[in-house]
């Protein structure tokens, strides 16, 4: 069964706490990775290694230019 | 000529997480060396080591933490308690703030550890950090960043003789007018099954593992080798009218550094320490001081059949036979990258507290030791100036003079 955007924010929560220390509460779809998050490009290629382990989606190099907010990356692993 | 002056003290050590519980423990004679646990040693020729007595995780954030190598996490350590001590602040000129900071090794842990994820995972799976956490100058930036140094942040990289190295540079930038303060050290930490390895092979290393507390015994006739320990250490060096103007306690003048190398051999210590020997006469000729004056040698003296009487030919040649020496490798073990600095804080606090730490597991000196040792008990004594000295392979030579403020 499909994950849930709730589901897929959780998770994604979780990476974010742990590879980069952002609070869970911080968490939103409209949240910026490097502009609210302080998740600078280091840690971005850490948050997409583990995003793909968690949720067995393929995120190319050249796609994660394009997920500049939680909800971008929320949607873009809905779709799978 | 300009004055440099020593007015903070940082480090973290087998024997303690900070300066005071170090030097606590150094005097008191303890020894930080155990038998390792872990499973990757117990196949080791050497199986003893000296590691922290404070980890790291236990002062940084968790974060922070996994993006430093061990060795930058504890030059962070220690670098901070410096800054802290020396009581400078975000007031301070950062154009005129400089770090030197070294490491032998640098992050040889990760490096290793980002190579088995490597080969069992694959590319994708390598830490976007493992550059910036293996490259040697890594302490050095991350200290240079953590204070927003903009002077000259350096690296100086000469094995054992890293961090003494560093505080002669150190002293050097204030000298030639390119910074006001500096924050200056360095840091190890590699105590690993390679590195280990390594050293075994060159049969440099102690393999007393049933007797791990005794095993590091300079100057002793049944040392077998050095023993590894991991730390750094720290000092802000300043030129004397900046701190003053600033009302910051001085600790001490560093009043002449020698720098020299060898043209012997790649490992082997030249038996006559004819470039040690040159390394302390420059410091000595720099302080424009009479060698009598020197009560004191923090040696480098690391345990080793060769290095630890050839050094004691270079002290007695140089500084004369009235010195009395101690090797605080005899507890901390070797830090390698770290120990220049951490022995200099010795060498400053024997100053300004008037005593000399012990040199432990001196049961049976060498019968050509000719100098006094301060053996096996703290030394109480009244020093003008004290000297440290630091060798490293590669035929690198480093003599730090200190006298009282």
């Amino acid at each position: 069964m499909a994950l849930s955007r709730d589901e897929i924010r959780e998770g994604l929560s979780d990476i974010l706490e742990e590879v980069a220390g952002v609070n869970p509460d911080d968490v939103a779809d409209g949240k910026s990775f490097t502009d609210d998050l302080d998740v600078d490009s280091l840690a971005m290629v850490e948050v997409v290694v583990a995003a793909e382990e968690k949720f067995g989606v393929k995120i190319p190099d050249d796609e994660v230019a394009n997920l500049k907010t939680v909800g971008d990356a929320v949607s873009y692993i809905e779709k799978g | 000529m300009t004055e440099v002056v020593v007015t903070g003290l940082g480090a973290t050590t087998p024997l303690g997480g900070d300066v005071a519980s170090t030097w606590e423990a150094l005097v008191a004679g303890r020894s930080g060396v155990h038998l390792l646990q872990h499973e990757w040693a117990q196949e080791l020729p050497c199986r003893i080591a000296a590691e922290l007595a404070v980890e790291p995780s236990e002062v940084l954030p968790r974060v922070r933490l996994r993006r430093l190598d061990r060795s930058e996490q504890i030059a962070l350590v220690a670098a901070q308690q410096a800054w802290d001590d020396a009581g400078l602040t975000d007031d301070l000129d950062k154009e005129r703030l400089g770090v030197v900071f070294g490491s032998g090794i640098g992050g040889a842990l990760t490096l290793l550890a980002q190579d088995d994820i490597l080969e069992e995972s694959g590319a994708r799976k390598v830490s976007p950090f493992t550059v910036p956490m293996l490259m040697p100058n890594g302490p050095a930036a991350v200290v240079g960043l953590e204070f927003g140094a903009k002077a000259g942040v350096h690296a100086p990289t000469s094995a054992c003789a890293t961090s003494a190295e560093a505080i002669s540079w150190a002293a050097d930038m204030i000298r030639a007018g390119r910074a006001d303060a500096v924050v200056a050290g360095g840091a190890e930490a590699v105590i690993g099954g390679l590195p280990m390895a390594g050293f075994s092979s060159m049969k440099a290393m102690s393999t007393r593992n049933d007797d791990p507390e005794r095993a590091s015994r300079p100057w002793d006739r049944d040392r077998d080798g050095f023993v590894m320990g991991e730390g750094a250490g720290a000092l802000v060096l300043e030129r004397r009218d900046h701190a003053e103007a600033r009302g910051a306690k001085i600790y001490a003048v560093v009043a002449g550094s020698g720098l020299t190398s060898d043209g012997y051999d790649i490992v082997q210590p030249d038996p006559e320490c004819r470039g040690g020997g040159r390394a302390m006469r420059a410091a000595i000729k720099q302080a424009g001081i009479d060698p009598k004056e020197i009560g004191h040698v923090n040696a480098h003296a690391t345990s080793t059949p060769v290095g630890d009487m050839a050094e004691v030919k270079g002290i007695k040649r140089e500084v004369g036979d009235h010195v009395v020496l101690t090797a605080t490798k005899s507890m901390t073990g070797h830090l390698l990258g770290g120990a220049g600095a951490v022995e200099s804080i010795a060498a400053i606090l024997a100053i300004t507290e008037g005593v000399i730490p012990p040199t432990i597991n001196l049961e049976n000196p060498d019968p050509a030791l000719d100098l006094d040792v301060a053996a096996n008990e703290a030394r109480k004594v009244e020093l003008k100036a004290a000297l440290n000295t630091a060798f490293g392979f590669g035929g690198h030579n480093a003599a730090l003079l200190f006298t009282k403020p």
